[in-house]
């Protein structure tokens, strides 16, 4: 039984489509990530899911009860939605301290004080923030705002936490930091999240599920694994990570760049799924060997030290790749000719 | 070491040294001046005089009457500029643009206008409403009497509430929605929302608003003038002007001025002083992220009803004065009715062209606003300038010297241009045009600093550096990159000084001479001798300028901003 469920929705903006025919299904307890660029209707699809926006078509419940449905014309407001949420802007209230901020959604609800105090207390304990209670926003850090964010929205002990982008503002560091902690937090309390980024790190770190989203379409959902492991489209693969595309044609037996059959071949083994003359080869740069002896011959245009991973690119023929090695593996200066053995790829059509 | 001193000295140095001396010489020694002789008698504290002009009745009542006056306008005008801003930025109200730029036209048109338009609608004996009303309903006596308090923080509200409505309105807006959808995600309906979260939030913002209503309204001339001296009832600023004109510019009236006077500084400080306190404490931030449109209050059934609402409230503060003036000034006498044969081009033709009085008085204005709008620009860049973009030591001086016009009222400006450039220091331009002309110059300075200093924030350090780095002297950066960048900045502050000095009021009618009557001089008179239908007419040809000048300044910030 799902537990949020997304049922064929459809969002317009006059013209523009920016969610078309969405159907999703989240379990109970599962933390689920929409990636995507910015404008591919993530937001859109949480703040419909908040209740923010209306839906064009389609219907969105949670557990047995439909929360917005445009057939039955029912639209249930954000704030009878009980829902948890965390924005990128933090959203916590300048003029109140920080117990006033975590105790607000309780005091709406009208629980006694003595329970207000106690929820309060324990959310505030839970994010860290003990001791700040009677400080104001603008006296603490970016990161802590965002704690009481958090704190306020765990303070209901929802059922779903809808965070959107929640760790874009702050520093990368601590970006890692409360990552961890959202996850810690969804195994105390025992939430289901919907959480939006265009970060696929993150995504990748928290999500039981990944969607990844562009121009309001599903290009697929799937684990964090299946996701970098097996991309439905190009788009997918090039949005979870580094990648080549290379132009690749068959013949005489052979896989070879485009116009550069005197390298040598990339492999002789065509797979099965193969049926046209000219595909795309698709590969992450950290896929790609440097070998001494059976690879495709090129040479080295450019190399850059990122630290403890060096930075190539390599020219086989008239096309480019981008090779990224350990260090200790070995360094290969600017100029000087090489041979690359292609690990795991993937393959395309040319259009698509 | 005098070399390497003169060395350093420049045209930028050199006329930054003339800028500061006209800050000092025009605004700084008038108000000083005003402080010493209110205090002051031959060298010693003079506590006794102070006390008995205090204590007398008149001048105890213009105190009362100017308090009551601005108190009730504050609060009226934060209630009315609160509510319309909230009403065009939070709720789904039709035609939400234009209302916008609607509620904003009273601040472009002047006051003692619109008082003169209401006197013309609402005085006991002729005004047009009230013998309408008399007509219809058989009435024995006329309904409305605009004459007294009442009628004076009525009409100065119209023309003030636009303060705090701007004030919350941009407050709203810029305001990051998430803060309200979070109190929604919460649990919040709207009105807890608006009560908990969007009101104390837009505290600040409301109360910057309202300390300014009350700073315009407590040193106010023209509205007073108009409406309530004619039953008795001064303020301040009509207390002193009536001391003066009365005793024909005798010591003993004017040192009532300067101890009046001097009261209006203090308040006017301690207004301002409280405004910073209120903005600071409010520095929230509060602006921030990814703004997507607010929730909106759908206003469902009441919709129409408060659109109506507000249209009348618009015709009523806007178009029925404006068109009062306008359709007056063309009537034969005043008092008869507006039928075709009654109204005529003559009296525009007649003050235009024939009198001389009010020939001059148009052009007197013109020239001296256009002098004291281009002297004020100049002078304002090079202080913003020094005040934002150089690291000299003391200019918190030249900012105070630059904010003090701002808190120093029209009136007191008059006075202490009076006491400065009436021959105690070798120059006598009492009674000629260029005392109006420095009080100009002394009353905007504070528009031009402000409008400039806005424009040189935008302008990043780096830009200037990096002309001083391609080798350009200070000089020639400052003529070849900042000017240039903050043209759309002076052009704003050159219409925002000539538009208002064109028309006026209250620090002219203190200075004005036989021949240097100006448009705002020449309207008041004209409505004192009971020329009311000439009056009209030159109100008409002033607001036809100032309608013409704000599009033009529409205009130009609008191409400005597309070159951007």
């Amino acid at each position: 039984m799902a537990h949020v469920r997304l049922w064929n929705i459809t969002k317009k903006y006059g013209d523009v489509t920016a969610v078309n025919r969405l159907n999703i299904e989240i379990e109970q307890g599962e933390c689920f990530s929409m990636l995507g660029p910015s404008g591919c209707g993530k937001t859109t699809t949480l703040r419909m899911v908040a209740g923010f926006e209306d839906i064009d078509e389609g219907e969105i419940s949670v557990g047995q009860k439909v929360f917005s449905s445009s057939a039955k014309k029912f639209y249930l407001p954000p704030e009878k939605r009980d829902f948890g949420m965390v924005f990128q802007a933090f959203a916590v209230w300048p003029h109140m301290n920080v117990f006033n901020n975590v105790a607000f959604p309780l005091q709406i609800r009208k629980m006694p004080k003595s329970e207000v105090l106690e929820r309060t207390q324990r959310a505030i304990k839970y994010t860290g923030l003990g001791g700040c209670e009677n400080t104001f926003p603008n006296e603490l850090s970016g990161g802590q705002k965002q704690r009481i964010a958090l704190a306020r929205a765990i303070a209901i002990n929802p059922t779903v936490m809808l965070l959107d982008e929640p760790l874009s503002n702050l520093d990368p560091k601590l970006r890692e930091e409360m990552r961890f902690e959202i996850k810690d937090l969804q195994r105390k309390f025992g939430f289901t999240i919907i959480y939006v980024t265009h970060d696929q790190t993150e995504a990748m770190a928290l999500s039981h599920r990944i969607l990844v989203m562009d121009h309001g379409v599903v290009q697929q959902i799937d684990t964090p694994i299946n996701i970098y492991k097996n991309p439905a489209n190009k788009f997918v693969f090039s949005f979870i990570g580094l990648s080549n595309f290379l132009p690749v044609e068959i013949h005489d037996g052979a896989i070879y760049i485009e116009g550069a059959a005197e390298s040598g071949p990339i492999t002789r083994l065509i797979p099965p799924e193969i049926r046209e003359k000219k595909m795309t080869l698709a590969i992450r740069p950290a896929e790609i060997d440097f070998v001494t002896d059976g690879g495709v011959c090129g040479m080295v245009r450019k190399m850059t030290y990122l630290g403890d991973v060096i930075d190539y690119r390599v020219m086989l023929g008239s096309v480019e790749v981008r090779v990224q090695k350990s260090r200790r593996k070995g360094i290969y200066r600017e100029g000087e000719a090489c041979m690359l053995k292609f690990n795991r790829f993937l393959w395309y059509g040319r259009e698509s | 070491m005098l070399k390497r001193f003169f060395g350093k000295i420049g045209i930028a140095e050199v006329l930054l040294f003339i800028s500061v001396l006209i800050l000092i010489v025009v605004v700084a020694v008038p108000v000083l001046l005003i402080l010493w002789t209110a205090l002051f008698v031959d060298g010693s504290l003079n506590t006794k005089d102070i006390i008995h002009i205090l204590s007398q009745p008149g001048t105890y009542e213009a105190l009362k009457n100017s308090l009551v006056i601005a108190g009730g306008v504050t609060v009226l005008s934060t209630i009315i500029g609160v509510f319309f801003a909230w009403l065009v930025s939070r709720t789904d109200l039709p035609f939400k643009e234009t209302m916008k730029v609607l509620f904003l036209v009273p601040f472009m048109l002047p006051s003692f206008i619109g008082a003169l338009a209401w006197k013309m609608l609402l005085s006991p004996r002729s005004g047009y409403i009230n013998k309408f009303l008399v007509d219809i309903f058989s009435l024995d006596a006329s309904p409305f009497n605009i004459y007294g308090l009442g009628g004076i923080i009525a009409v100065e509200t119209m023309y003030l509430f636009p303060f705090v409505f701007i004030q919350v309105a941009g407050a709203l807006e810029r305001m990051d929605p998430t803060l309200e959808e979070s109190a929604r995600i919460s649990g919040a309906g709207l009105l807890t929302i608006t009560r908990r979260i969007t009101l104390p939030l837009m505290l600040p913002g409301i109360a910057a608003g309202a300390l300014l209503v009350a700073l315009y309204s407590l040193a106010h001339f023209g509205v007073p003038a108009i409406l309530g001296t004619e039953s008795g009832i001064y303020n301040i600023p009509t207390k002193i002007y009536e001391q003066i004109y009365q005793s024909g510019g005798s010591f003993v009236a004017i040192r009532t001025g300067t101890i009046l006077s001097s009261i209006l500084i203090v308040a006017a400080g301690l207004i301002l002083y409280a405004q910073n306190l209120v903005l600071r404490a409010g520095r929230f931030q509060v602006i921030a992220g990814k703004s997507m449109r607010p929730t909106l209050l759908k206003l469902r059934g009441l919709k129409i009803p408060i659109l109506i609402f507000s249209l009348l409230y618009i015709f009523i503060t806007v178009i029925l004065p404006t068109a009062t003036i306008f359709l007056v000034g063309t009537l034969k006498t005043y008092g008869i009715a507006f039928t075709w044969e009654n109204m005529s081009l003559q009296n525009l033709k007649y003050i235009l062209f024939d009198w001389r009085m009010t020939r001059d008085a148009i052009w007197n204005s013109f020239y001296l606003s256009l002098a004291a709008a281009m002297i004020t620009m100049v002078v304002g860049v090079l202080i913003s300038y020094t005040i934002v973009k150089m690291k000299v030591r003391g200019k918190f001086i030249l900012e105070f010297l630059g904010v003090l016009p701002f808190s120093v009222p029209g009136t007191v400006i008059a006075l202490g241009v009076i006491l400065t450039w009436s021959g105690k220091f070798g120059i006598n331009l009492y009674n000629t045009a260029w005392i109006i002309f420095v009080a100009y110059i002394a009353r905007y300075m504070a528009f031009s600093l402000k409008s400039n200093s806005a424009a040189l924030e935008q302008v990043d350090d780096s830009l200037e550096e990096a002309a001083r780095a391609c080798g350009a002297t200070h000089w020639q950066s400052l003529r070849d990159i900042v000017i240039p960048l903050i043209k759309p900045g002076m052009v704003a502050a050159f219409f925002l000084i000539f538009l208002p000095a064109l028309r006026e009021l209250t620090t002219s009618v203190l200075l004005y001479g036989p021949t240097t009557r100006t448009i705002g001089v020449a309207i008041y008179a004209l409505n004192e001798d009971g020329e009311t239908v000439y009056a009209a007419t030159l109100a008409s040809v002033a607001l036809v300028i100032i309608i013409v000048g704000q599009l033009v300044i529409k205009r130009i910030t609008r191409t400005t901003v597309q070159g951007v």
